[in-house]
């Protein structure tokens, strides 16, 4: 029999994730530090309107780009939120969460060989996405001493005549940091420069803490023409599970990722577009409270990452904390298995998210205070038995 | 701070001063007097603890009446509910709009006991008009707390 697989997708290797979640699952007891989900259940109000649409028979396709009320609400939170408007027809398109909107994107904008550039550590979808779309990812290593920002220089170093798209993931999963609006000017300096497209995925945008607001790289002067904005409601509104995300772009780039949509998916759920107007409409004060809520643990767990003597840069967005383990001369693998057996903690290692978060953990605190508690006693034991104490 | 601190210790009143502080991002002593003020200014009037009296052998009848008065002369309803209030069954009395003025939520150890207290103690008084008593038969949810089912972490145990 002929080989049924194509090369290409043989030789992208498997999610880190999925590495370490084998390990865990097979572990009954242990408890979790890392779960990229919010604890919170979506709100009642979100889950009724999703039960309404189904008792009243809203049960068929809707238009490829979504409902046309959903994609207005949208718009009106995009204006609201960050001074963005996009056309409802023509710019927003509502995708089966965020993970669609950046394959999609990449495979409207990528001819074979185009390279983009996967600022990391970053969400584990950017680099194969790129690959499948027929690019080539090029990684760019962040470091904590930028507090894992993007920076001018780093960017410089990296373009090349073929680099076409430049994915900025920020609020960033795993390492909780941000990009400020005087940062994002330099950045968008650059990208104009050098004439790039802008891969924004702003998922976690909802989430950033202290006095930070997210600021959108599209609302910049001469940004929005060459961005995708991506961003759902998983985290800002607890919606995992309704796998539910949206693209904004201009017209010419949307059309194509349109195309893609109406071939291989057709539309996003129809309940979850009935449940995520209700999300868009009414959730301010929920959203508040939940940020609030992260922001105490997010607090608590830096504390004690303190105590213990467990260098980490302050996170101020997502709900991660990415605390460096290197003093103990370990790769973040080891670590992270010998936390798992000898101490039932499991933390995601830093590479998981590219080959830059060596040295360090992502530590979830979208967890209860008692499990938060209860984890870090133990993180704390095992930290103080490696230091000898 | 006050309603950070309060939003935090109406659900968990038993939380380390030390805990909420981190919490807050406060320090201790801060946190500490703010609540040692708002239990002086009567904003914290005290700490109770929520208990699922279905899961003890302990027999508890739960009854919630309704109560019709004519309002006292110069002094409107608040001495009738004093009356109400004083007796250690009553474990709330609460002045209300709409069709009855009071609801008061008492605590008996046996059906007969609550009506007799209603009938021997609350009918009686000269205000009372009326009473209609609701006994709880059962209680889901209380405080903001669900007292029927264990919380369970749906989650998957690693997500990206």
């Amino acid at each position: 029999m002929r080989n049924p697989l194509s090369e290409k997708i043989v030789t992208i290797p498997p999610s880190g994730i999925r590495k370490f979640f084998d390990i865990v699952s097979e572990m009954k007891d242990a408890i979790s530090l890392g779960v990229g989900e919010p604890d919170f259940d979506t709100p009642g109000h979100i889950r009724d309107e999703g039960t309404y649409s189904l008792e009243k028979g809203k049960t068929h396709y809707t238009p490829n780009a979504g409902l046309v009320d959903l994609r207005v609400e949208i718009h009106n939170y995009l204006e609201r939120k960050y001074e963005l408007s996009y056309h409802p027809d023509k710019e927003i398109l509502v995708t089966v969460g965020g993970s669609e909107a950046i394959d999609i994107a990449m495979r409207a904008m990528l001819d074979p060989g185009d390279e983009v550039l996967v600022p990391q550590p970053s969400f584990v979808s950017y680099v194969p996405c790129a690959v499948l779309a027929g690019g080539v990812a090029v990684p760019i290593e962040l470091e904590e001493k930028d507090e894992f920002r993007l920076t001018p220089k780093k960017l410089l170093e990296k373009i090349t005549p073929r680099t076409k798209i430049l994915v900025m993931p920020f609020p960033n999963n795993p390492t909780g940091a941000i990009m400020r609006r005087e940062h994002l000017v330099e950045i968008a300096k650059i990208v104009v420069e050098h004439d790039l497209f802008v891969l924004s995925d702003e998922i976690y945008g909802e989430l950033t803490y202290g006095e930070e607001e997210h600021v959108s790289i599209a609302s910049l002067p001469g940004m929005k023409e060459r961005t995708v904005l991506i961003n759902g409601f998983s985290k800002a509104f607890a919606m995992t599970g309704w796998r539910l995300g949206y693209a904004c772009a201009p017209e010419v780039i949307l059309k194509q990722m349109l195309k893609i949509h109406q071939f291989a998916i057709m539309c996003a759920p129809t309940t979850s577009q009935y449940a995520a107007i209700d999300a868009m409409r009414n959730s301010d004060e929920d959203v508040y409270h939940m940020r609030e809520s992260y922001d105490q643990r997010r607090r608590y767990l830096l504390h004690f990452f303190e105590e213990m003597r467990l260098e980490c840069f302050e996170p101020l967005g997502a709900f991660y904390a990415f605390p460096s383990i290197k003093r103990f001369g370990m790769t973040s693998d080891e670590f992270a298995n010998r936390l798992l057996k000898e101490e039932k903690v499991a933390i995601v290692p830093g590479t998981a998210f590219g080959d830059s978060g060596e040295g360090y953990l992502r530590v979830s605190y979208a967890y209860s205070l008692k499990s938060l508690k209860e984890a870090l006693g133990r993180i704390e034991r095992f930290v103080n038995r490696l230091d000898g104490r | 701070m006050r309603e950070k601190i309060l939003a935090v210790i109406e659900k968990n009143s038993r939380i380390d001063i030390r805990d909420l502080a981190i919490l807050l991002g406060e320090s201790e002593i801060a946190v500490a007097n703010e609540i040692a003020e708002m239990e002086r200014e009567h904003i914290i009037c005290g700490y109770h603890t929520l208990i699922n009296w279905e899961n003890t052998s302990e027999e508890k009848v739960i009854a919630l009446i309704e109560v019709k008065v004519t309002p006292q002369r110069g002094m409107g309803f608040d001495k009738i509910a004093e009356r109400i209030y004083q007796y250690s069954e009553v474990n709330a009395v609460y002045l209300m709009s709409g069709a009855y003025d009071f609801t008061v939520i008492l605590e008996g150890k046996t059906m007969r006991q609550v009506a007799q207290f209603v009938s021997d103690k609350l009918s009686p008084l000269d205000s009372v008009l009326s009473t209609a008593t609701h006994f709880v038969l059962k209680k889901y949810k209380d405080h903001g707390t669900v007292l029927c089912d264990e919380f369970q972490d749906e989650r998957m145990l690693i997500t990206p």
